[in-house]
């Protein structure tokens, strides 16, 4: 008999219960809804921390689990908050535009509401024409489709061609991270249409929630953001569970034995890099708002890097592993660089941690790689199977 | 008997080394067949033109009654087609349950969608306990690949093969490695299998060979040298001179 999907995964009751417990616990002590124990700012990070897992997920799913080291994953995930982002912007300049529009005596006319639009959001790299790629900026509906379909379509046609050529290991690793670099370096530029390295800004004021305080915004994101984070462990897990998770674990252990088998693995692939950059992508479409700006910096090769960084500490392999990572290190990155954390005399020298973060991260990641390849979830699998052994 | 896979006039050559040389071969259904000859033969280059891991510079490899041309198939086409091949190494996922692997090997369909939204049937889990029982596997089922003995490794390999249902079975020097009990078991195994599909055995222990009783092919320089016979080939002058005589 075929066991069900959760007697095969207890990982993703435990997993549901505490995200539960954690939102509402962070609900209950925040300023918005509660007692006020925990800053509005503070809800932020902790929501941003939730998509950040989400995609940590997909990244351990395309690299823990099929063993495609991608270094590009972040350029979706930036794809998707940029993509969410024009509406936002464009919807809440309109708004400011026609509230001071309305005092002028004579009624204005479509076009010159645009222009005005245009010139607020582009004049700040010398434009006020409305590129191409905004054309459906003022449509909420269609942007949301298009935070799918761009990083959907780009990841589609980059894993045709990658899978194709059977570029696998690191040379695939350095193609994905080339292709996050240019896409970042274009967007640098003034004329690429999403305001060069200003990014897009104001994204926290929602449009249409004019009076609603921030301190309430912050915790419906963080809400939105915790389901996504449930379904996409959902996903992750189900997919994963069944005869799919062994084809794609398969691929990453024998490649040519998959193949061998009947079984198109250039055709898995894709389909796995592909759904993996659209949850990066809805990952990112709820991070920015929150962040409240994207530019092209967080495309940088780098945040990719850092993103194998948390799966790698975490435990590949494993979706909570992938999630425990990334919520730890980028909180305790948060700490370290925001200045909380207290510096080290040492006499001759003093410890800022402001400065040696990077440092202490490194360290770490080459000593996981070194002596715990499994990560921290490979620590608590050990603890767990000794614990059902007693 | 028919023709089930018919190789004919295939070259190829790696940096101007020509490891086949207009090598023609040919198969017939449920046939058992050995494939001998001294290192750097082509036996296995034979293996991937066959499966389309190397493609030829020339020649022709039809297969079935309909005549397909494997050269135009991808590798994952050709498993699919019914033609199973096994690693000279044992290649199993070792990472998964001994299960896992049979099942995922079953004859079902193999596109992203149909496999992830498969659900077991009893008629496939019936198929993996007969699978089991037959590579002798049954106690094992539910451990990890990788804990296996090398043997049984290679033993799980052919249970994979054999799930796939394969009309033509290549298998890559089996007996390496392997002890002599061992040996007969998949001496055994590859008899039975040989009785509903044609088999070729790539081998360099003569014992093995002769133990399988079959058709032998003797590969030279990358092409035929001699066919017959066990007895038939090592009485052949040629064969004596480039492989038994030393």
């Amino acid at each position: 008999m075929q066991r069900s999907f959760i007697a095969r995964n207890p990982s993703v009751l435990i997993f549901l219960g505490i995200l539960a417990v954690f939102t509402l616990g962070a609900t209950i002590l925040s300023e918005g809804f509660g007692i006020g124990l925990i800053s509005t700012s503070m809800i932020k990070t902790l929501g941003k921390t939730l998509c950040l897992c989400l995609i940590a997920i997909a990244m351990d799913l395309v690299w823990g689990y099929c063993g495609i080291l991608s270094l590009g994953h972040f350029a979706f995930f930036g794809l998707g908050g940029y993509m969410i982002g024009m509406w936002l912007m464009y919807a809440r300049t309109e708004n400011i535009i026609l509230t001071s529009l309305a005092q002028a005596p004579i009624p204005p006319t479509d076009d010159e509401i645009r222009s005005a639009i245009g010139n607020q959001i582009f004049g700040v790299v010398g434009g006020s024409d409305f590129p191409l790629i905004w054309a459906f900026a003022d449509s909420l509906t269609i942007q949301l489709v298009l935070v799918v379909l761009v990083p959907g379509l780009l990841a589609l046609v980059f894993g045709w061609l990658a899978f194709r050529s059977r570029v696998t290991g690191v040379y695939l690793s350095i193609l994905t991270q080339a292709m996050t670099l240019a896409l970042s370096l274009y967007l640098f530029q003034n004329d690429s249409g999403l305001r060069g390295n200003n990014g897009l800004s104001g994204l926290q004021n929602i449009p249409g929630a004019k009076g609603v305080p921030q301190s309430i915004i912050s915790i419906w994101f963080l809400w939105a953001s915790a389901i996504a984070l449930a379904l996409g462990y959902i996903l992750a897990a189900w997919m994963m569970s069944g005869k799919f998770g062994s084809v794609i674990r398969g691929i990453r252990d024998d490649e040519a034995r998959v193949r061998f088998l009947g079984y198109s693995v250039e055709t898995y692939k894709l389909v796995i890099f592909t759904v993996t950059a659209i949850i990066a992508a809805i990952a990112g479409a709820l991070y920015y708002p929150q962040a409240g700006i994207i530019n092209p910096a967080e495309i940088a090769p780098i945040a990719s890097i850092y993103l194998a960084v948390w799966v790698a500490i975490g435990g590949r392999g494993r979706i909570y592993g992938a999630v425990i990572g990334a919520a730890l290190v980028s909180l305790l990155s948060t700490w370290f660089t925001g200045g909380q954390a207290p510096s080290i005399p040492l006499g001759f020298y003093t410890i800022h941690w402001v400065d040696w973060w990077q440092v202490l991260l490194g360290v770490t990641f080459v000593l996981v790689t070194l002596f715990a390849p499994q990560g921290i979830g490979g620590a608590i699998d050990r603890l767990v199977r000794k614990g059902t052994q007693l | 008997m028919r023709t089930l896979l018919e190789v004919s006039g295939v070259s190829v050559s790696f940096d101007g080394f020509k490891a086949i040389n207009n090598l023609s071969f040919q198969i017939a259904e449920g046939e058992l067949r050995a494939v001998i000859g001294p290192n750097g033969a082509g036996k296995t280059t034979f293996m991937d033109i066959v499966t389309g891991k190397t493609r030829p510079n020339e020649g022709y490899v039809i297969w079935g009654e309909r005549s397909v041309n494997l050269l135009k198939m991808s590798e994952a086409q050709i498993a699919q087609a019914g033609i199973g091949r096994k690693f000279q190494r044992p290649t199993v996922f070792e990472d998964q349950s001994v299960f896992d692997n049979l099942i995922m090997s079953l004859k079902n369909d193999r596109g992203p969608l149909g496999v992830l939204l498969y659900r077991r049937s009893a008629r496939d889990n019936e198929r993996v306990q007969e699978l089991a029982e037959e590579i002798g596997l049954t106690d094992h089922l539910h451990r990890k690949a990788g804990e296996l003995s090398h043997g049984q490794k290679q033993w799980l390999e052919i249970g994979m093969l054999l799930a796939q249902e394969p009309r033509l079975l290549l298998v890559d020097e089996p007996a390496a490695g392997m002890t002599l009990a061992e040996r007969e078991h998949t001496t055994n195994l590859l008899k039975q299998a040989a009785k509903t599909r044609a088999v070729v055995v790539v081998e360099h222990d003569m014992d093995f060979v002769r133990r399988l009783d079959c058709k032998v092919t003797v590969l030279h320089e990358g092409s035929v040298l001699a066919e017959g016979s066990l007895d038939h080939v090592t009485q052949n002058q040629d064969v004596i001179d480039v492989y038994l005589g030393r």
